[in-house]
């Protein structure tokens, strides 16, 4: 007796923390968020956002949320318990990606159009400076110990390494065709690059900016030009890092120490980008045309789910 | 794998001073093998990878504390200064045009299309330039109407310039490229869609940027048999254009067994308000029946009266109604909204499929200069043609060059006036290596003998 109302308070409290979760998805066509219980594998709500929100981050106590309205040419600032508007920053026209450092007191916003990165002050809703990078800026990041602010140009092809310190740029490397998204290893010292167009992953060394390994993909009865790798993220021991593979609807699993695509996954149409869960057990895709989300447990390494969100699904974070 | 690296060395090269200017130049160099799958066998050809240069330029704009990056130490200067840039001059060579009768006055006359694509591709050419140390130029020759094009080629072009974007018709290309003295450059032909040209008339220094009239046909006739839209009325109009036009329409039909139940010329009137109404009701009865009506009229002087007139209610697809056209104001996915509020910003109207024609040719000049570091007219041809190279077209795969003839490989966007419908190759169609090879003529059906 002892025994089993023991196992049901173990029960209890673990559900109760698992509940806890809850997944953020953007979407682009319903100018809405959709909120996604993940353990549960449902949809619990969408709620109105702005005009076509794209990026999406969560402030490092989890209690904003940040979403970019790309048509409304703003970032809005949002409780993250009960979706109220608090505010919006001036990101400057069109954006579309963003990053926050690791304090989270500054984001960097990628203006497409302009071919410039926004530095903000979030607390004062400031521009702090207005960098020129390469045509059409998309991928943007920190890294984790806030030395470099990455811009990655997909039209000019170029990795720019920016100085958080002085915010200009100190260094570029050229990459592959169209590189679309970049992630740093948690201790900073590789940046993963994927590169829509030539369908590659690039491994960066941070201390040298030299491109270390070129990993390729290969998917049986799917025709290289279909391989397009968008989203990439890598776990915090790197051990393994994930890569959608947008048009070619798998997420690969790359081996992040013997570089070798290990295994390719099936989830929904032209997945692009990628979150762990706060635990970094399960992985949650964004499947821009069939309008759902996969979810992935990573132990097992199997796609155990697909909610259906909405139109067009883009950006996704997961809040503890 | 399909494209394995085989090996991978790393030279790094010590930090070359040049006065105050300090670059850190990495070179990575690759050879890979690469697996090549061919049609026929299935067997795979061995293909030495030819040159891969990653350079990492170190540069600095303001004062930046070096002293704690050692990797920016050597560069605490101004930016890369010109001397030290390395040139690629392109030229653009057109004739103006009369207007042609237009049959309204929605759609402008537009002088010169293609020139302002071209200056969009050399900025985004020279954004990168301006972090790899390449500085690309465009000088546009716009010959007069009564001027000679060959003249001011030998005298002002050939001699100056490596690489040339044409826009000119069919019928002036080919003499100019036939000089003995073209043959030291690299042409990109953004003006014609002639099979022809790409076929028995191929030559080996002449690339050709818009899709042929076979790729176009062959794009809407996947899209009629996705929809079992299978016997067609065609109907061409009087100029030799819209026979050429008619001629890869029925190529098309035979190539997916469609059936082409009428064939008829249009030498009615090309006024609408007088008799398009009785003309084309009389003029759309056909013997048999029929799902769809495909009109060849590529200068659009009737095409545009068929719809919502003929006999029976059918849809009209090819030269007007549903087009079949390598770029249009109606596509925005895969990234082409940036380009088209660029280009609209810089031309005031919306790109027409010459200048993102002339744009794709910079910018695969930009693309090879850029990969191989050089500005050589072999190494950058090498690399156009090799396996490594794509380019980014806005249309969401990845472009490059067929081998076989020159023409550049891309999809297809099927357009309805306001709407894009579909874009080809449409899902289905299936081909061993690219399916983009499903559209035009395919390397066993190709006529191009380079070394005739």
């Amino acid at each position: 007796m002892q025994y089993h109302s023991l196992k049901w308070l173990l029960a209890l409290s673990l559900i109760s923390t698992a509940h806890a979760e809850n997944v953020f998805v953007t979407l682009e066509k319903d100018n809405a968020l959709a909120i996604v219980d993940p353990i549960e594998g449902k949809l619990l709500k969408t709620v109105l956002v702005g005009q076509r929100p794209r990026g999406i981050a969560l402030s490092p106590d989890n209690k904003h949320l940040y979403i970019a309205t790309s048509d409304d040419n703003t970032i809005k600032v949002f409780d993250a318990n009960s979706f109220k508007e608090l505010g919006k920053l001036p990101s400057g026209k069109d954006p579309e990606t963003f990053a926050l450092n690791p304090a989270g007191d500054k984001m960097y916003v990628s203006n497409e159009d302009d071919s410039l990165v926004t530095v903000i002050d979030i607390k004062n809703k400031k521009v702090l400076k207005q960098i020129k990078v390469g045509v059409e800026p998309e991928g943007i990041t920190v890294s984790p110990d806030n030395q470099w602010l990455i811009s990655v140009s997909e039209t000019t092809n170029m990795v720019h390494w920016i100085d958080t310190k002085t915010n200009t740029i100190v260094a570029n490397t050229l990459v592959d065709s169209r590189p679309r998204a970049a992630s740093f290893t948690a201790d900073s010292q590789q940046l993963w690059v994927t590169s829509e167009m030539a369908g590659t992953l690039l491994i960066i060394d941070s201390q040298s900016k030299q491109i270390i390994k070129t990993i390729n993909f290969d998917v049986p009865g799917i025709t290289n030009d279909k391989i397009q790798p968008v989203g990439v993220i890598i776990d915090k021991d790197r051990n393994k890092g994930y890569v959608a593979l947008g048009p070619a609807n798998r997420v690969a699993v790359i081996n992040a120490k013997t570089y070798e695509v290990e295994k390719v996954l099936l989830v929904g149409q032209r997945v692009w980008n990628l979150a762990f869960s706060p635990d970094q057990k399960r992985l949650y895709t964004t499947n821009g045309t069939s309008n759902d989300i996969s979810l992935i447990d990573l132990e097992s390494q199997t796609v155990t789910k697909s909610v259906g969100v909405g139109n067009y699904p883009w950006g996704v974070v997961a809040k503890p | 794998m399909n494209s394995r690296l085989i090996s991978m060395q790393t030279i790094q090269k010590n930090v070359i001073p040049l006065k105050l200017l300090a670059i850190k130049l990495y070179c990575v160099q690759a050879m890979r093998l690469v697996k090549h799958p061919t049609l026929a066998q299935g067997s795979y050809i061995l293909i030495t990878f030819v040159f891969y240069a990653v350079t990492t330029l170190a540069f600095n704009l303001n004062d930046v504390q070096a002293a704690t990056k050692p990797t920016i130490k050597a560069s605490t200067t101004q930016t890369i200064n010109a001397a030290a840039k390395q040139s690629i001059n392109i030229a653009y060579l057109t004739q103006e045009q009369n207007p042609p009768a237009s049959l309204s006055n929605l759609d402008p006359f537009i002088k010169e299309k293609g020139g302002i694509g071209a200056e969009l591709g050399i900025n985004d050419n020279n954004t990168t330039g301006e972090f790899t140390g390449q500085q690309f130029t465009l000088k546009r020759f716009i010959v007069p109407i009564d001027g000679n094009v060959n003249e001011t080629f030998t005298k002002e072009i050939s001699s100056q310039f490596k690489y040339l974007i044409v826009n000119l018709p069919a019928a002036q290309l080919k003499p100019l490229a036939d000089l003995t003295i073209a043959k030291d450059l690299l042409l990109f032909d953004v003006g014609t869609s002639d099979d022809s040209l790409r076929n028995e008339e191929c030559q080996r220094h002449v690339l050709h940027l818009l899709p042929s009239r076979a790729m176009r046909a062959d794009a809407l006739a996947q899209y009629m048999m996705k929809k079992r839209w299978t016997q067609w009325f065609l109907v061409i109009g009087p100029n030799p254009e819209d026979k050429l036009y008619a001629e890869a329409i029925k190529r098309a039909a035979k190539r997916f067994n469609m059936k082409i139940i009428a064939e008829k010329t249009w030498e009615h009137t090309y006024d609408a308000r007088r008799t398009a109404q009785s003309d084309v009701a009389v003029f759309s009865q056909t013997e048999d029946p029929y799902d769809v009506l495909v009109v060849a009229d590529e200068q659009g002087q009737f095409g545009e009266y068929l719809d919502y007139r003929t006999w029976i209610p059918r849809p009209v697809i090819g030269t007007q109604g549903l087009i079949a056209k390598p770029w249009h104001k109606t596509h925005e996915q895969w990234g082409a909204v940036q380009i088209q509020h660029r280009f609209l910003e810089k031309a005031g109207r919306w790109m027409e499929e010459q200048d993102y024609s002339a744009y794709l040719a910079v910018r695969a000049i930009g693309e090879a200069a850029t990969r191989t570091q050089s500005n050589e007219l072999s190494k950058l041809k090498d690399y156009i043609f090799s396996d490594s190279f794509t380019l980014n077209g806005y249309t969401g795969t990845p472009l490059s060059f067929r081998a076989w003839d020159g023409q550049l490989r891309q999809p297809i966007l099927l357009a309805a006036p306001r709407s894009l419908v579909a874009v080809a190759p449409i899902d289905g169609f299936l081909h061993p290596k690219t399916e983009l090879d499903t559209l035009g003529y395919d390397q066993p059906e190709s006529h191009c003998q380079w070394n005739k």
